[in-house]
């Protein structure tokens, strides 16, 4: 009889055990990225400058760069409010400074924002990059339930493998030490 | 033994079943720190209205954090007046859910609207927690003493003394035109309040 409850036990377990490493923490350095797919960008401007084929879904790797970096946020949340001007002002480096323009992108990703809701938040703070709206909790589960801000930067290779590079809650700081930081980490040349 | 172990076995399925990360969804700013209080899931609605769309507001006086007190008829004739009951400071979901409105004073002031933001804690926990949002620009008010007073005349107090989640919307007659005592474990999306005060022109 043991015997028959420990293996229902370990059945269970295989059976929940998935769904609890989904909030297990936020995706480490030197790890991948869960599996998630992204919905089209809202304007055609923002396919451009991710790269990505107008038809379907896509996943981080099928941006067209060498780092996608990724921020967390909620329109609710009032340290994401503060940032934004910050993360705006990164933005801008990146796009002003030949060397990352192009090899870094930025995505948003709302977590518990409908899509009204965030795009209040873009309109707020003229967000420059896309943003997509995560309603559901589903991507902020998969992505371990982070705090926000949260700032995860991915190095995507040649053959669409990827690395998590960078992985952490709070304001990025100061805007040049973090770009170098991030090219350092990437390993960007 | 057996029976035991069955005990075992259905306790420990229940627990994994129950665990707040699998069956809630909030997040949790920086902005707070470690200073939110798990609440874990509640009952989703523990009280019963005493207003209804249509009626007239019942009229109330509260002191608000910001110094002074605010009427609610002092606004009839001015502005539509929402109220947002929200259960309780240094907990989950409420924490986000002013912030939001902070940041949507736009949409407020295009409906001539002015929001009125209330809990049952005391004005000294109201003014710590509130600081932590960054610079309101509406009046939040403490329901505090006697305990629950308006949200009692509302019907919006839960048995465990603390508010639900919920929105009044009031014309500038005093008259209630839109109620949503939200499911107090989710935020009500903003969409939704929105619309209700686009249809107050």
């Amino acid at each position: 009889m043991k015997k028959v409850v420990w293996i229902s036990l370990l059945v269970l377990s295989t059976i929940l055990f998935p769904l609890d490493t989904m909030a297990a923490g936020p995706p480490a350095v030197g790890g991948t990225l869960p599996n998630f797919t992204l919905p089209q960008p809202g304007s055609s401007a923002e396919r451009d400058y991710l790269g990505i084929s107008s038809r379907g879904n896509f996943s981080v790797p099928d941006i067209k760069a060498k780092v996608v970096l990724i921020e967390i946020l909620s329109m609710y949340c009032p340290f994401c409010q503060k940032e934004a001007p910050i993360v705006n002002k990164l933005y801008e480096a990146i796009e002003g400074n030949p060397r990352y323009r192009g090899e870094i992108k930025m995505i948003g990703i709302g977590v518990g924002n409908s899509a009204y809701e965030l795009d209040v938040f873009r309109k707020r703070y003229n967000v420059p990059f896309p943003l997509f709206p995560d309603a559901d909790f589903m991507l902020h589960k998969l992505l371990g339930e982070t705090r926000t801000p949260y700032f995860i930067a991915v190095r995507i290779n040649d053959d669409r493998t990827h690395k998590v590079v960078y992985s952490k809650a709070g304001s990025l700081g100061e805007v040049t030490p973090f770009i170098e930081n991030i090219a350092k980490l990437a390993g960007l040349k | 033994m057996k029976r035991a172990y069955c005990a075992g076995l259905f306790l420990m399925i229940s627990a994994l079943l129950t665990t707040p990360s699998l069956v809630t969804a909030q997040t949790h700013s920086e902005a707070f720190k470690d200073n939110i209080y798990e609440t874990g899931t509640l009952k989703p609605r523990d009280s019963v209205l005493k207003v209804k769309v249509g009626q007239k507001a019942p009229d109330f006086t509260l002191p608000a954090v910001a110094g002074g007190k605010v009427t609610l008829s002092q606004y009839k004739g001015k502005k539509n007046v929402v109220l947002s009951f929200v259960p309780a400071a240094w907990t989950p979901v409420c924490s986000d859910q002013w912030p939001g409105y902070n940041i949507t004073k736009d949409i407020f002031d295009a409906h001539e609207t002015i929001l009125l933001g209330i809990t049952v804690d005391n004005v000294p926990t109201l003014f710590a927690w509130t600081n932590q949002m960054g610079q309101l620009w509406f009046p939040v008010l403490s329901d505090f003493y006697p305990h629950g007073k308006v949200a009692r005349t509302y019907g919006v107090l839960r048995s465990d003394g603390v508010t639900e989640r919920a929105l009044f919307v009031i014309d500038k007659k005093g008259v209630i035109r839109y109620i949503d005592v939200h499911d107090i474990n989710k935020r009500p999306p903003l969409e939704h309040l929105a619309r209700a005060l686009e249809k107050l022109n």
